[in-house]
């Protein structure tokens, strides 16, 4: 009480500003940060927008012999990927989420835990490797064959099987977001109040029942919070998409074809691009990816929201 | 991908040396004031003088040689070089952000046109593409013609009429062909387009020559590295790679049929006579692909330096025109051991005398 009192309010006040200072600058930084990033490209895309306009969207050739550039197949590409990432990696790294939090024993749950994590700290050349070198063949080797033999009916998976192509890069994408989606669920998960569970059981519900519609329900804007989250990942991941997509500017049904992601683009031809109109329309793929992230970000929430509310 | 993310960190690692070694030099100078006269004598003949150069990853390892070699010799001169690819390497030397820049392919007009000064091409050494592929067992040759109609789809099966007229003897599978190609603009792109654009018209007409291309055709991978491994990892894969890949990956090569006919390797012999076959200009850069010499390896290029004429600093211009002619001289016995040809020795003796007229401010920097 008498140490309160002997304190001047007044330097409280002055330390609290300095604290206010040190952490709302960083946090006006990202901004400022982002806001130079968009700028920056814009104003680096501009040859290309005057060049190109709506062209650069519609267009699928990109010949940087002849100086036609076209957007189409990238953008294509980088959003098949992540579907097929995300449609592998969400009901995968859920699940795990229930197990680790719902089922899994006291003392297998911190070691399985971290070894999920673990699989984040791996840095994506190291995927792009193992792509090349071990999953492409047997994605060639077993997967198509099999897929080709049951589903091949369907469009998605038809064609010449090369191992390399919008398949596998979806499915290197797909394990590099799982620990994210693990990690995110589980948190969600483990929020949920247990009484809601207790309810659940109370009323006869078996364990599946009182995940479903117990824990299920109460967590579901935050899966699709770590959706989000995954999404991002895989719309920008760049190095083991190019190791093992195949880097073809091609639209195709076929999830065996090769393709091409934006981030990988730019990965690709930007150290050795020299003529103007090329770098300016590898700018413009940047700030489409930008532009692109931004709005799928934007409708998460929106979803996000919705799911809440519902709630 | 491995080794490219390797050099990165040595360069990263001796950048840094370079950085601390020249801080610490300098505090010493200037802490040892009172016994500074002997050292200053020393500083005042042979002048310190630390150099950054950036661009072809492609003679990278055969430049860090030749510094750690000259440096040896010349302990007043630091050289550090960024392998960042040749496109990056024109950018900094028109932007005069590096002492000399390197590049795989010659300096477009209209990107020299940018530079602040005249920009001389230094040709230092020969490198090779070859043509590997997965086909265990087979001894493979082709010519122009057939890999053009490979890379762009004409050709699709390995027991294709065209490719057996080839090769009468060898046992052809009915399998696909998987044309490899590199997806990151690369001077080893721009060398393999030029081969093919020089002995076909429809390539020249349909896809034409670049370190970016359009490919109608195949699987693309990111860097030799990425090529190497798709070829290793895919039966039936066809893809064109620097030649010590294909050497130190153990794969397969094609011979090629040269202009003049006949079938070669990419030995350092067959590409030193691609140079010589064909005629230097006053440029100091040229195509060899395609050399009428008969013994010549016909997918052979030239790398270079990218120095001022007019240097805007004596001494570091003196220190870069001296190191070129150590390259050009000495430096030449590096080359074959490292998988490289050494320049034909006419080359060598029109570059020195391009040496020679490099100055700075009317003087001569040798």
């Amino acid at each position: 009480m008498s140490i309160q009192a002997q304190r001047k309010p007044k330097e409280v006040r002055t330390s609290d500003k300095i604290f206010r200072w040190c952490t709302s600058g960083p946090a006006l930084l990202l901004c400022v940060v982002l806001a130079g990033l968009g700028v920056q490209l814009l104003v680096s895309s501009i040859p290309s927008l005057k060049h190109f306009g709506v062209e650069f969207l519609l267009g699928r050739s990109w010949d940087p012999v002849r100086g036609i550039f076209g957007a189409l197949p990238f953008i294509y590409g980088t959003l098949v990927t992540s579907c097929v990432a995300l449609l592998i990696a969400l009901p995968v790294g859920i699940a795990a989420a229930l197990y680790l939090s719902e089922l899994a024993p006291e003392w297998v749950r911190s070691p399985l835990g971290f070894m999920i994590e673990l699989l984040a700290a791996v840095p994506s050349v190291i995927y792009g490797l193992w792509g090349v070198f071990t999953l492409a063949p047997a994605i060639r080797e077993v997967v198509q064959p099999a897929l080709a033999s049951t589903l091949g009916f369907l469009p998605f998976f038809q064609g010449p099987q090369y191992g390399f192509g919008m398949l596998t890069a979806g499915i290197i994408v797909a394990i590099m977001v799982l620990p994210t989606i693990t990690a995110v669920s589980r948190e969600v998960v483990m929020a949920i109040p247990l009484t809601l569970r207790e309810a659940a059981w109370g009323l006869g519900a078996t364990r599946w029942e009182a995940i479903r519609f117990a824990v299920l329900p109460a967590a579901r804007s935050g899966l699709v919070g770590a959706g989000v989250l995954a999404l991002g990942r895989a719309l920008g991941e760049t190095m083991a998409v190019t190791m093992v997509i195949g880097n073809r500017p091609e639209i195709s049904a076929s999830l065996f074809s090769p393709g091409y992601s934006m981030a990988s683009v730019i990965a690709n031809e930007f150290t050795e691009a020299t003529d103007e109109l090329h770098l300016s329309a590898l700018a413009e793929i940047g700030l489409l990816l930008l532009v692109l992230t931004i709005i799928l970000n934007v409708a998460a929430r929106a979803l996000v929201g919705r799911v809440k509310r519902a709630w | 991908m491995q080794t490219e993310s390797r050099r990165n960190w040595i360069l990263t690692a001796l950048a840094a040396g370079v950085v601390l070694v020249g801080c610490r030099d300098r505090t010493e100078s200037s802490g040892s004031a009172p016994s500074a006269g002997s050292t200053q004598a020393v500083v005042a003949t042979e002048q310190k003088v630390s150099l950054t150069g950036a661009g072809a990853t492609f003679p990278y390892p055969l430049y860090s040689k030749w510094i750690s070699e000259y440096g040896k010799a010349n302990p007043n001169v630091r050289i550090n070089y960024q392998s960042i690819g040749s496109g990056a390497g024109i950018r900094q030397i028109i932007a005069e952000t590096v002492d000399f820049g390197a590049s795989d392919a010659p300096m477009k007009d209209e990107e020299a046109k940018d530079a602040k000064g005249k920009l001389v091409h230094i040709p230092t050494t020969l490198g090779a593409v070859v043509l590997a592929y997965n086909l265990p067992g087979v001894k493979l040759r082709l010519d122009a013609q057939t890999i053009t109609g490979i890379f762009l789809g004409d050709i699709t099966k390995w027991n294709d009429a065209v490719i057996k007229a080839l090769n009468p003897e060898a046992s052809l599978p009915d399998t696909a062909i998987v044309p490899t190609f590199r997806s990151d603009g690369s001077g080893t792109t721009a060398v393999f387009t030029d081969y093919l654009a020089g002995a076909s018209p429809v390539w020249k007409e349909k896809v034409g020559q670049g370190k970016s291309v359009s490919w109608p055709k195949g699987l693309g991978a990111k860097g030799n590295e990425g090529v190497t491994g798709q070829v290793k990892t895919t039966p039936g894969a066809l893809g064109y790679i620097e030649a010590v890949y294909a050497e130190q990956n153990k794969l397969s090569v094609a011979e090629l049929k040269n202009p003049a006919g006949n079938f070669v390797t990419a030995t350092g012999a067959a590409v030193t006579a691609a140079a010589e076959g064909v005629q230097l200009p006053d440029t100091l850069y040229a195509s060899i692909t395609n050399s009428p010499q008969p013994g010549a390896y016909p997918i052979a290029a030239y790398t270079y330096l990218l120095v001022y004429e007019d240097a805007k600093d004596a001494a570091k211009g003196k220190a870069i025109a001296k190191f070129a002619w150590w390259a050009l001289t000495d430096g030449q016995a590096y080359a074959a051991d490292l998988n490289y040809a050494p320049l034909p020795a006419s080359v060598a003796a029109k570059v020195k005398d391009k040496l020679k007229t490099l100055h700075h401010g009317g003087q001569g920097l040798l």
